[in-house]
């Protein structure tokens, strides 16, 4: 019964969302504007079925109902109740049905508390949200029913991939997701300005808290998905450029020009194209990556197997919403008049910069996902790894985060160049500094990118404080210390990134029980090999003692083997200090007894995390402000009415 | 200029569309071809896997003669399907040798009663380094040695009564 209850939810929110379309449509376009006073109730009221679709599905997880076809293929009844909870949106059918709630969730809110568009403008973005879910209510309808029935139905269920059981990936798909959805609704309001011809200010305030909300779910997913990454995979990296990464990564440089774009439009009313365009495209990236991810058209770790039928369905989707935006953007931004004038030096020249850059980031990572993909075409099969990117994205990223320090510390509209210099002489002084004292200490040892990593994460972490400088910072408005925190996340983030690729110490060791190993500082005594026994795996551990001329600390990494199917993994033992972290993985068994052993010592390198977590900080921060500001604004008014 | 740039994202996307339709509705063998064709076995000793068939080393499969390696498993499913066309190649004359990936002595006598033993040799890969080596990526797989030790083919998956007569045509032109 529950099932169905969801999946007849499921058709009346569809209903409802084609009803939405209509109603926007035949209100704008076919002179019946009271039709329009039907809207917003239609949304709500798809917000809520959608809801009451998921929470369907997730009781149907909970309860291990064996006669539902999807928990059949994706849960076990014994499963810890957090799995259970997870599964519902650890496989396709339910990560799309996740998807869709998001959406229609996301839509009701517009529909709600929307205040600052015009209700022109407003009504058409509402249309544009309903017809993005009609294609995916339609994919889940027609191609992905997570409510199909099996009969009979077996005894139990068939698990979840061992990988995947973990509490940190349970909730890093509904991170993303909904961060890619925000993304979508920023989508609307493009094509909702475009339609009416309004993109202006209001709408780019209107847009901007989705934005910023969605930019900072994608840099918590990224950072969250690097660190599983780095500590389930036991290989020692933290970013291996899979295409499900990129996936993540390609919508988050799309929404972080976008973000920059949508606060100049916001605050100066210029780079109006930019903002339409960058909003378009950072929906289609969330909306390319999901395909990429879903489709099995790119193989990788972690995309799940599905049938072609699914990939042309999301394709057909894809050409018909972005091909259908494109031409929109093609069509009506010739009319849209210039924001207001900058001169070639000023804060809006360097954003103008940052957009470049980043789009340039994202369009080599693009070409470096879809690579092996264009060569198959012509029957090669090549795989594109991360020599490439490294050697790509990294010099055009250190440019970006040069553009970065400069940018806040020049004048909008218009300043002078010699003050500008002016302003940047203690950045550069640090900058030499470090690149003289490094070139001391460590020339010829570390290569060039790391290098200048290190020295331009230096000077962009002193150059982000620079806007507290000589200000009261009690009366500094709370969206400039989101900017600052921000920055100097990413000054954070690449001086990890940096230290871990010009320091890291790895060594490989074959090791009895009773040797002791040597290395970076640190001594580590193999003590012995000890078989234990887990629910569904076996594994072997080993158990050792680290020290570093202190008290030594008991490290435990395991080679896992899990029976069906049959697959090992490997927990690596991780030690966290200060100045880095310790990393052991445990390898097989080789002749005589003994047993490979890959040990790293990684300087500082919890800073790329610790910089990803700033970055989404930084970007709360802006919200909170702006919003806060918004709110007091509106409510002084009103107070001046009363 | 400004006409063109305007319009270059939709042309940019059309094209990307049109590259993924292909590449969609095209048939995938989602097949790596394995590097070593052409190339000699790499080295490798294997202790005993069935107790009444000896280990198995490289150098015993370069005879003058070409011959089959298979790569199986007691615990792969497909193996036991693959089973009676192997027999029937061993009918045929052709001399075949064994791999078993990640299994036990005992696991495999009852398999080989089960399905039946065409194999001369049986080597024991507890760790599947050998299988690596070799470059293939699952259970199973059947190699066709030349008489010199080398690789002239490889087949993944499990051979198909329709696969045969194409595995026995291999054979011969590995002369």
């Amino acid at each position: 019964m529950i099932a169905e209850t969801g999946l007849a939810a499921l058709w009346l929110a569809a209903a409802l969302a084609l009803l939405q379309l209509v109603l926007a449509f035949a209100g704008l376009k076919g002179g019946k504007p009271d039709l329009l006073d039907a809207v917003r109730p239609a949304a709500v009221a798809q917000g809520v079925l959608t809801a009451i679709a998921f929470a369907a599905l997730i009781t149907l997880f909970m309860r291990s109902d064996m006669s539902v076809l999807l928990v059949v293929t994706n849960s076990h009844s014994m499963k810890p109740w957090l799995y259970k909870f997870a599964g519902t949106w650890g496989n396709h059918e339910g990560s799309m049905l996740l998807w869709v709630t998001v959406m229609g969730v996301a839509g009701a809110a517009v529909a709600l508390f929307e205040r600052a568009l015009q209700r022109n403008a407003h009504m058409a973005t509402l249309g544009g949200q309903a017809a993005i879910s009609l294609g995916f209510y339609a994919f889940l309808l027609f191609s992905s029913n997570p409510f199909a029935r099996i009969d009979p139905a077996p005894a139990d269920g068939q698990g979840l991939n061992p990988l995947l059981q973990d509490p940190g990936l349970a909730f890093h798909p509904p991170t993303l997701y909904l961060g890619y959805v925000g993304l979508s609704v920023a989508f609307s309001f493009a094509i909702g300005a475009l339609l009416t011809r309004q993109v202006d200010a209001a709408f780019a305030r209107a847009m901007r808290p989705w934005v910023l909300g969605a930019w900072v779910l994608l840099t918590l997913g990224i950072t969250a998905g690097s660190y599983w990454a780095y500590y389930e995979l036991g290989w020692g990296g933290w970013w291996f450029w899979d295409p499900v990464e990129n996936a993540s990564l390609m919508p988050w440089l799309a929404a972080t020009a976008l973000l920059h774009s949508v606060t100049v439009l916001a605050t100066r009313d210029a780079l109006r194209a930019w903002t339409v365009m960058l909003a378009v495209v950072a929906f289609s990236m969330s909306m390319v990556g999901t395909f990429l991810v879903r489709s099995g058209i790119l193989t990788s770790v972690h995309a799940f197997a599905v049938d072609p039928t699914r990939g042309s369905f999301i394709l057909g989707l894809l050409a018909l919403y972005i091909g259908g935006a494109l031409a929109l953007f093609g069509w009506r931004i010739g009319s849209v008049r210039e924001g207001a004038p900058f001169e070639l030096v000023s804060r809006e020249t360097v954003l103008v910069v940052n957009n470049l850059l980043l789009t340039v980031i994202l369009g080599l990572v693009l070409i470096g996902t879809l690579y092996p993909l264009m060569t198959e075409a012509f029957g090669h099969k090549v795989s594109v790894g991360a020599p490439y990117f490294d050697r790509i994205a990294g010099p055009i990223a250190l440019a970006l985060m040069v553009a970065m320090a400069a940018g806040p510390s020049l004048r909008w509209r218009k300043d002078q160049a010699k003050l500008v210099g002016r302003r940047l002489l203690i950045p550069l002084c640090i900058a030499l500094l470090v690149s003289i004292s490094l070139s001391l200490f460590a020339w010829g040892r570390i290569g060039i990118l790391p290098f200048l990593g290190l020295v331009v994460a230096v000077a962009v972490g002193a150059a982000s404080l620079a806007p507290l400088w000589k200000r009261k910072l009690l009366r500094t408005p709370l969206f400039t210390y989101g900017m600052v925190v921000a920055h100097l996340g990413c000054a954070v983030s690449l001086a990890g990134m940096a230290c871990d690729s010009a320091f890291t110490v790895e060594k490989l060791v074959a090791a009895r029980p009773g040797d002791t190993i040597k290395t970076a500082g640190w001594s580590i005594r193999f003590r012995q090999i000890t078989p234990i026994a887990g629910d569904n795996w076996t594994a072997l551990q080993a158990d050792m003692d680290a020290s570093r001329g202190g008290s030594s600390v008991l490290i435990r990494p395991q080679s896992r083997f899990f029976a069906s199917p049959p697959t090992s993994t490997s927990e690596a033992a991780l030690l966290t200090r200060w100045d880095g972290q310790l990393y052991v993985v445990l390898g097989e068994e080789v002749e005589g007894g003994r047993w490979q052993l890959r040990i790293w010592w990684k300087p500082f390198v919890t800073l790329i995390w610790l910089g990803g977590i700033m970055i989404a900080l930084g970007g709360a921060l802006a919200l909170i402000g702006r919003e806060r500001r918004g709110w007091l604004l509106k409510w002084r008014a009103r107070e001046a009415l009363a | 200029m400004k006409k063109l740039l305007i319009w270059l994202p939709l042309v940019l996307f059309l094209a990307f569309i049109g590259l993924f339709a292909s590449g969609l509705f095209k048939p995938d063998d989602r097949i790596i071809r394995s590097r070593l064709v052409g190339q000699p076995l790499p080295a490798f000793t294997l202790p005993a896997a069935a107790s009444d068939r000896p280990a198995l080393a490289s150098a015993q499969l370069a005879t003058g003669k070409p011959r089959l390696l298979n790569v199986f498993a007691s615990w792969c499913v497909p193996c036991a399907a693959e089973a009676p066309q192997l027999m029937a190649l061993k009918q045929a004359g052709v001399e075949i040798d064994a791999i078993a990936i990640r299994d036990a002595r005992s696991d495999v006598d009852a398999f080989l009663k089960r399905n039946g033993n065409p194999y001369a040799r049986i080597g024991l890969d507890a760790r599947s380094a050998v299988q690596m080596a070799l470059g293939s990526s699952g259970v199973p797989e059947t190699f066709v040695i030349d008489g010199k030790g080398r690789i002239a083919y490889q087949h993944i998956g499990d051979i198909r009564a329709d696969d045969v007569p194409m595995i026995l045509d291999r054979l011969k032109e590995a002369q």
